[in-house]
């Protein structure tokens, strides 16, 4: 069907290599906050170099699962583990693309990226280089001096893209990254993404409410149901070969049969939640 | 941007205030003794500039303003960033800092005569008790109000707690504490003129309270000018000194859509 490498899937039905321990294990987590439960017993496993899309209707809790992945959230029950180590505590081991804009605003592009960098030590030229390098990955070469109000939205997004990726996290974690963005700009960063993450293969666990977005980039969607107490209902396989051209991927007859799969498990989940929430 | 047009305009404000004031003045409609003629005040303020003895009383009042003014930015800056990230304290302390703050601080200056006599540390004290507060409560705000998401962001970056002060709170604080800055310069000023005012032998504060037991009007608006002067000096200084520490934010209409 392609040439190109496929990915690895954490599903049954695709044989796993044989080293592939779980990047991420989520084991029975609940997360509550106070009266107020978000998620309740949540499992999922995210495979070494496999990209996993969350899908849900607003509000499911998806956002609550990540920050637990990423240790700003300690889970009330159940445990998660990255890379075989129990979380306890912020983890320095991902790399967090945030919705919002999390740039710090005082420093440079050059500054911002080598960030993480600085926080682990890294002396100045050293950190010089590798920032040199991401800036030209990400495409942002001669910005390295401006400051984050000099740029656009999406030259924000790829700055926040390389300041996530320069410290080489175990596994990226992605919050509706490019939900801000006009739709133009969206599938330009969304192939970028590919393009990066095709490179090494990290493991990516993303979160979002767009299926479009979620089949075009993962290699598996999990469906979430509508919160409160939200939990996992539903796992397909996307099997459609890469590199993909997310801006036609669309149109592909695979694409909209599993468009159609996913979408009337989602379906289910949309319009509970519409019914608590009008 | 003021256009010519303007600036005439404002010139002519000044002409017809100034220039009525003196007519009247000089036709008898204006009491003098109340209100002196804009000449004998322009007058006097050359005189007291010319004069190498003023020099004297305007040193006193620029150093007790800088000592009360750097102490009690200092003093605002490191409790409102500890307050700002000490939560629990801050909640404890929280109705302290009310009912001190709720103290007008001019009847304080007889209270720090008592303690520090008559020299120059009680017009500090009273400066620096003005200034505190401006830059605490803008320092306390600044530190409560970083983005939560570059908060997060910054902590899984891999900051420490001295990297989280040093590269995101004290930053994310600095542009109100300059805000602030500006605002309590006006406060250090008058912390130390009214300290002056209420019992001293030397400084611009004591040049008005002498002209005023000579029934002098001309020296207490000469004085008032000096001061306004004075201060804007400063101002004029700190927007400067803000502009260049503070590069990183938009100027107007530098901003770039999203």
């Amino acid at each position: 069907m392609s040439a190109y490498p496929r990915p690895v899937a954490a599903d049954a039905t695709t044989p796993r290599p044989l080293s592939s321990q779980p990047k991420v294990r989520i084991e029975n987590v609940t997360m509550s906050f106070g009266a107020f439960t978000a998620v309740r017993d949540v499992n999922l496993t995210v495979a070494d170099g496999e990209f996993l899309a969350i899908v849900g209707p607003t509000g499911c809790g998806k956002s609550t699962i990540l920050n637990a992945i990423a240790g700003l959230l300690k889970p009330t029950k159940g445990s998660i583990t990255l890379a075989g180590k129990p979380v306890d505590g912020v983890s320095h081991d991902v790399g967090y693309l945030f919705q919002q804009d999390a740039l710090l605003p005082w420093k440079t592009v050059e500054e911002n990226v080598e960030l993480g960098l600085q926080f682990r030590g890294v002396a100045p030229a050293e950190r010089a280089v590798q920032s040199r390098a991401w800036l030209e990955k990400v495409g942002l070469k001669g910005f390295e001096k401006r400051y984050p109000h000099q740029l656009s939205g999406g030259q924000k997004k790829r700055v926040q893209l390389a300041q996530a990726l320069i410290v080489n996290p175990e596994v990226i974690l992605m919050d509706e990254p490019f939900s801000a963005l006009d739709i133009h700009t969206r599938h330009l960063m969304q192939s970028e993404l590919l393009r990066l993450w095709q490179e090494n293969r990290k493991s990516v666990v993303l979160i979002t409410h767009d299926l479009e977005e979620a089949i075009s980039l993962g290699d598996r969607v999990v469906v979430l149901a509508a919160g409160p107490a939200s939990t996992v209902v539903d796992s397909f396989t996307v099997d459609l070969p890469r590199p993909r051209n997310v801006a036609e991927i669309m149109m592909d007859p695979q694409f909209m049969d599993l468009y159609r799969k996913i979408w009337s498990s989602l379906k289910t989940e949309v319009e509970k939640s519409y019914a608590q929430h009008p | 941007m003021l256009n010519i047009r303007d600036r005439l305009i404002q010139l002519l404000l000044v002409v017809v205030l100034f220039g009525g004031w003196e007519l009247g003045v000089t036709a008898g409609v204006i009491d003098p003794f109340f209100f002196p003629s804009p000449l004998a005040i322009g007058g006097k303020v050359v005189e007291w500039v010319s004069d190498t003895s003023f020099y004297r009383h305007l040193n006193i009042t620029v150093l007790e303003t800088v000592l009360g003014y750097v102490f009690g930015t200092l003093l605002g800056v490191v409790i409102g960033v500890w307050l700002g990230l000490a939560r629990r304290a801050a909640r404890i302390l929280d109705p302290f800092i009310k009912a001190v703050n709720a103290i007008p601080r001019v009847v304080l200056a007889p209270v720090f005569v008592l303690w520090l006599g008559l020299g120059l540390w009680s017009k500090v004290a009273l400066a620096v008790t003005l200034v505190f507060f401006i830059t605490f409560f803008n320092a306390l705000q600044g530190v409560r109000e970083v983005n939560p998401v570059i908060l997060s962001n910054s902590r899984i970056l891999g900051a420490s707690r001295f990297d989280m002060l040093r590269h995101v709170y004290l930053p994310a604080a600095a542009t109100w504490i300059l805000s602030s800055l500006r605002t309590s310069v006006g406060f250090a000023v008058v912390g130390a003129i009214i300290g002056e005012y209420l019992g001293s032998s030397a400084g611009l504060g004591h040049l008005i309270a002498q002209s005023e037991g000579n029934f002098d009007a001309v020296g207490v608006f000469a004085g008032i000018v000096v001061l306004a002067m004075f201060v804007l000096i400063i101002d004029t200084l700190l927007t400067w000194l803000e502009g260049r520490l503070i590069t990183w934010k938009p100027k107007d209409g530098q901003e770039r859509p999203a």
